[in-house]
């Protein structure tokens, strides 16, 4: 262990891990970061900062760490591939590391077109499997992908995405396995509603002794109504939602449905907790983040061990 | 027509040997701005164009990849499918083709001589090599095809 991260500890130690995602603002005012994040903090071992997830522009996520970082809270920088080339990437990865972020998530990142400007130009120069092993060889080796010497190498955990709930399924353990090669030491997943799915994802990916060279964590978040799981599920790519699913939702009046959600993703946790191999959850609650502590601690994950020494940070750096 | 021929991926993995077999002897003659290279780029182009839709990355690893380009996925990803795969196996971006990788994996399967190695890591593409043969910089550009700082490795299967 040499990242100097907190989530690596807390994973290491064996402890269920929580990481939850906070959706940066579309503003230039830092302290919009800071409520979202006064939130999450309380209940999670680290915050994702999402690098404009969906295609949709936001604050960057190398911005929020740097805000997170100073305020003494633990972000996973989330890297895509879809807007930098290897040339920029690597820089932000230097300046990210010199700021004090310690996680790095490599994804590959959703196409230009599931956004707001999809006329824009897709990069995709590397891919989240060459930018994982980038970042290691930048870490291990001390060099750039050309080569050149890094007089002080950065030192990240290094995490990658997993998606159990799309085709093709027999590949995808194979395909961890490979990003597990290329040097991820954490996972987390896509959000489950088909828990099993997952089973059987997990009991491929324990056969290859995947989870003992990776901690996985499984994604999970509320559904906010039936609408919206039908809206998620026919327009953000990755996201599979069963039809059993969207029929408790409706089973219920609408003033319920978000209850109902929130209850529905509790139930989840519950479930993927016992499933071995699954070393914590990862909650993304999309426009419900006021949710979020809610969900932990109904689920019973409560207290994180972190909370009183961050929620001082926080508040001597607001004094000053 | 001839994309048909990527159903065979068992003949082509056989093809793409003996070709390289039989290309050896004059690798001396095959090199790099020669006026074989010019040949041999024509012949990729109407060939590889042909069957596999070939976008001339000159850097081929239709063995390693199912005998299906990567190129040919919007993301140009050459290790593996996103997360973005529809159910019904197409892709995220042009909802009417099927996911490039979702059958490069199935046709793996159907490759007993190159078909593991669909589990080596794949160093991002050289776009120096663009437009240049692929065949050729086989022989003499190994090295330019991968980033100098580039280690290599596959996943580990247990």
């Amino acid at each position: 262990m040499q990242s100097g991260s907190r989530l690596e500890r807390v994973l290491r130690s064996g402890r269920f891990a929580v990481t939850a995602e906070l959706n940066p603002p579309d503003s230039a005012d830092p302290q919009a970061v800071y409520e979202r994040a006064l939130v999450l903090a309380e209940v999670c071992d680290a915050i994702n900062a999402t690098d404009a997830s969906g295609a949709n522009v936001h604050m960057s996520s190398v911005g929020v760490c740097a805000l997170l970082t100073r305020a003494g809270y633990e972000p996973v920088y989330q890297v895509s591939c879809r807007d930098r080339n290897r040339i920029a990437i690597q820089g932000d990865l230097l300046g990210a590391a010199a700021m004090g972020v310690r996680n790095l998530l490599c994804l590959t990142g959703d196409g230009v077109q599931a956004g707001d400007q999809p006329e824009a130009k897709p990069v995709f120069d590397l891919d989240s499997i060459s930018l994982l092993k980038m970042a290691c060889i930048m870490q291990n080796k001390g060099q750039f992908l050309s080569g050149r010497k890094l007089e002080v190498p950065p030192r990240f955990f290094l995490g990658a995405a997993d998606n159990p709930f799309v085709p093709p399924f027999d590949y995808r353990p194979l395909r961890l396995a490979k990003k597990i090669a290329a040097g991820a030491e954490f996972i987390q997943t896509q959000y489950c509603f088909d828990v099993p799915r997952l089973m059987e994802h997990m009991r491929a990916v324990c056969d290859l002794g995947l989870h003992h060279k990776a901690f996985i964590l499984v994604g999970v978040g509320p559904l906010r109504s039936a609408k919206a799981a039908e809206w998620m599920r026919a327009h953000v790519p990755g996201i599979h939602i069963p039809d059993a699913i969207i029929q408790r939702l409706k089973g219920v009046p609408d003033k319920n449905q978000r209850r109902e959600g929130k209850r529905l993703c509790i139930e989840i946790i519950e479930q993927v907790r016992e499933i071995p191999g699954v070393s914590g959850v990862h909650v993304m609650a999309y426009r419900q983040e006021e949710l979020v502590a809610e969900i932990i601690q109904e689920a019973g994950l409560l207290p994180r061990r972190w909370q009183s020494h961050r929620v001082n940070t926080i508040q001597s750096e607001e004094a000053n | 027509m001839f994309r048909r021929l990527q159903d065979h991926p068992h003949f082509l993995e056989r093809f793409y040997e003996a070709t390289f077999t039989a290309l050896k002897p004059f690798q001396r003659w095959l090199t790099p701005d020669s006026p074989g290279e010019r040949l041999f780029i024509q012949l990729e182009k109407l060939s590889k164009g042909a069957i596999f839709d070939c976008q001339m990355c000159g850097q081929c690893i239709l063995h390693s990849t199912g005998m299906t380009c990567p190129m040919t996925c919007p993301k140009n990803l050459r290790n593996g499918p996103c997360g973005g795969v529809r159910p019904d196996g197409h892709c995220e971006i042009k909802p009417e083709m099927p996911c490039v990788w979702v059958q490069a994996w199935e046709r793996s399967r159907r490759m007993p001589v190159y078909g593991d190695e669909i589990n080596l890591v794949q160093p991002p593409v050289n776009f120096q090599l663009r437009d240049t043969s692929a065949w050729i910089n086989d022989f003499h550009q190994q090295q330019a095809m991968t980033p100098k700082g580039w280690e290599q490795c596959r996943a580990d299967l247990g």
